[in-house]
């Protein structure tokens, strides 16, 4: 194992502590529990927006507490949810008197640690759990789907709601519409080491890569040889198009997402193929977001997320945002 | 004479040094179906409780089991945390503030630990999960009429054998249920620590002689 680090059993907060040094404008970091909070929490009369999950998929969620979007982040230890204890910190320090959402994606462990949380608070809790990964079959016999990379446009949009006023039920609503119109699925070309291991999480060989990875490496539809660039964006597109299904006529906003390892000439190369092939559909792109948002350590690969959107949807995804990952209007 | 506070907490003791000697094992297999983490959380959190368990306060088995509950819940993570956490709040408000636990009140423990796990969890027998160790172990225990050591080795040999049980099982609960026919043939991670811990309480209570 190579990696920038002095311990693995100090990484979580070695690195809160660089991030507070690079965006002391931004955030306030605290360490026990570790919470990273909006600089100016709590907002009177704002619906607090908090998130979290296991470390290891930055700037997930951290990187996107600011103006706009989270009140606050709790990162748990790499690809391990947080615990209790830091949801309740987050919500008594960002509650603005009107409530806080908590964004949970669906995990097993992340579920019930936010909801235990949410049963020990004293504020006036909600939660909307994510599921956008089509790769997983969603039946009882599963923890259900994923939680992966709708959960970014997810925040960014919620966040912008709750910004401009809007209470805790319509945040909750807005939420579910999202959760209902999102859709995403991912690949790998290689694995993932997570640094309290020291060896990659499962195995692929040089020519082959996994379709419908997770974000911590869970397994995925299928194993097959690297194919072209094409092929690759076309294994991911049209499950998510058949999912939800997308049509002709949809307008929708298009997220290429790399797993942390992937650089952003072949995201962009991906990115354009995608564009090309939803045109071909008579599906509308309308809105983009490129780059490594959710990520799984220094995994090779990438990730495809859909959101059919409406006027509500674009006016609140173009609305002011001021995170360490998410910047424009400001 | 029954399980006083300071047996609990010796029994404690023992899981703490059986957690963290068997920590690279559970890691291994959750690494096979699951997240690779189980080992390393258990071991954070069974050693933040080392540091908790000289506290001046634990004067009941009750108030023992309510600390473990929260710190298991604040330190472990993952899906663990809630669910061991659950289980040891559950079996605190079982025993109430009695001095001392005899082998009835230990069984009632493990059955409400077990009700706690099911209703956080939502997990029930051959899902491959720790209901599947911890299911048989309060059968046996509510079974045995004898000492409190002979109560917690019924459940240890009863969850070794729910453990062994998961390992044809396809999993339908938890991480591992994103691998499907995938996740047959491996031990399931969860059982396994169930078992080690149920195993070490029930050396500790033999090895101590807090049994009547």
């Amino acid at each position: 194992m190579k990696k920038i680090i002095n311990d693995p059993e100090t990484v979580v907060q070695d690195a809160l502590r660089g991030m507070q040094a690079a965006h002391p404008d931004l955030l306030s970091v605290h360490y026990d529990p570790a919470v990273v909070v909006r600089a100016d929490a709590p907002v009177r009369g704002k619906v607090a927006i908090i998130s979290g999950g296991g470390s290891g998929h930055e700037p997930l969620h951290g990187g996107f507490v600011g103006r706009g979007m989270l009140d606050a982040a709790c990162p748990g230890a790499v690809f391990t949810s947080p615990t209790p204890d830091q949801v309740l910190d987050a919500v008594s320090r960002c509650d603005g008197g009107v409530g806080a959402l908590l964004i949970v994606k669906n995990y097993t462990g992340d579920v019930l640690n936010f909801e235990t949380a949410g049963e020990l608070a004293e504020s006036e809790v909600r939660s909307v759990v994510i599921d956008d990964d089509v790769a997983v079959k969603d039946s009882l016999y599963t923890a259900g789907r994923r939680g992966v990379g709708g959960t970014v446009l997810l925040e960014k949009i919620v966040g912008a709601a709750a910004e401009r006023g809007d209470d805790l039920a319509a945040c909750v609503a807005l939420s579910e519409r999202v959760i209902a119109s999102v859709r995403s699925m991912g690949l790998a070309l290689t694995s993932c080491t997570v640094p309290h291991v020291g060896s990659p999480s499962f195995e692929l060989a040089d020519d082959e890569m996994e379709i419908g990875i997770g974000i911590h490496g869970e397994p995925g539809r299928q194993r097959v040889p690297v194919g072209t660039a094409s092929e690759m964006v076309s294994a991911l597109l049209t499950p998510i198009v058949e999912d939800l299904p997308f049509e002709a006529g949809d307008r929708v906003l298009l997220f290429t997402n790399s797993m942390g390892g992937t650089p952003l000439i072949e995201l962009y190369l991906a990115h354009g193929i995608a564009e090309q092939l939803l045109a071909d559909r008579g599906i509308t792109v309308e809105r983009r977001l490129v780059g490594p948002y959710i990520t799984s350590l220094e995994m090779q690969g990438m990730s495809l997320t859909l959101l059919r959107l409406d006027d509500e949807m674009v006016e609140l995804w173009d609305a002011p945002v001021h995170t360490p990952a998410l910047r424009w209007g400001v | 004479m029954g399980c006083t506070a300071a047996d609990v907490v010796a029994a404690l003791r023992a899981a703490t040094a059986v957690v963290r000697e068997h920590r690279d094992e559970l890691v291994r297999l959750d690494q096979a179906i699951g997240d690779a983490d189980h080992g390393e959380n258990m071991k954070r959190g069974f050693t933040a409780l080392l540091s908790r368990l000289d506290g001046e306060d634990l004067t009941t088995p009750g108030k023992v089991l309510k600390m473990v509950a929260t710190t298991l819940i604040s330190t472990v993570g993952g899906a663990a945390g809630p669910l061991y956490g659950t289980a040891f709040l559950r079996a605190s408000a079982a025993v109430g503030d009695a001095a001392e636990l005899d082998c009835e009140a230990v069984a009632r423990a493990l059955q409400a630990a077990l009700d706690g796990v099911v209703a956080r969890g939502k997990a029930v027998v051959g899902d491959k999960t720790m209901v599947d160790a911890l299911t048989p172990a309060v059968a046996a225990a509510s079974s045995v009429n004898g000492s409190v050591a002979a109560v917690l080795s019924a459940a240890a040999d009863a969850a070794a054998e729910g453990a062994e049980s998961t390992i044809p099982m396809v999993a339908r609960k938890g991480r591992a249920s994103y691998l499907g026919e995938r996740s047959a043939g491996h031990l399931d991670p969860g059982a396994r620590s169930t078992e080690l811990l149920l195993r070490a309480f029930a050396d500790a209570a033999r090895g101590e002689g807090a049994a009547t």
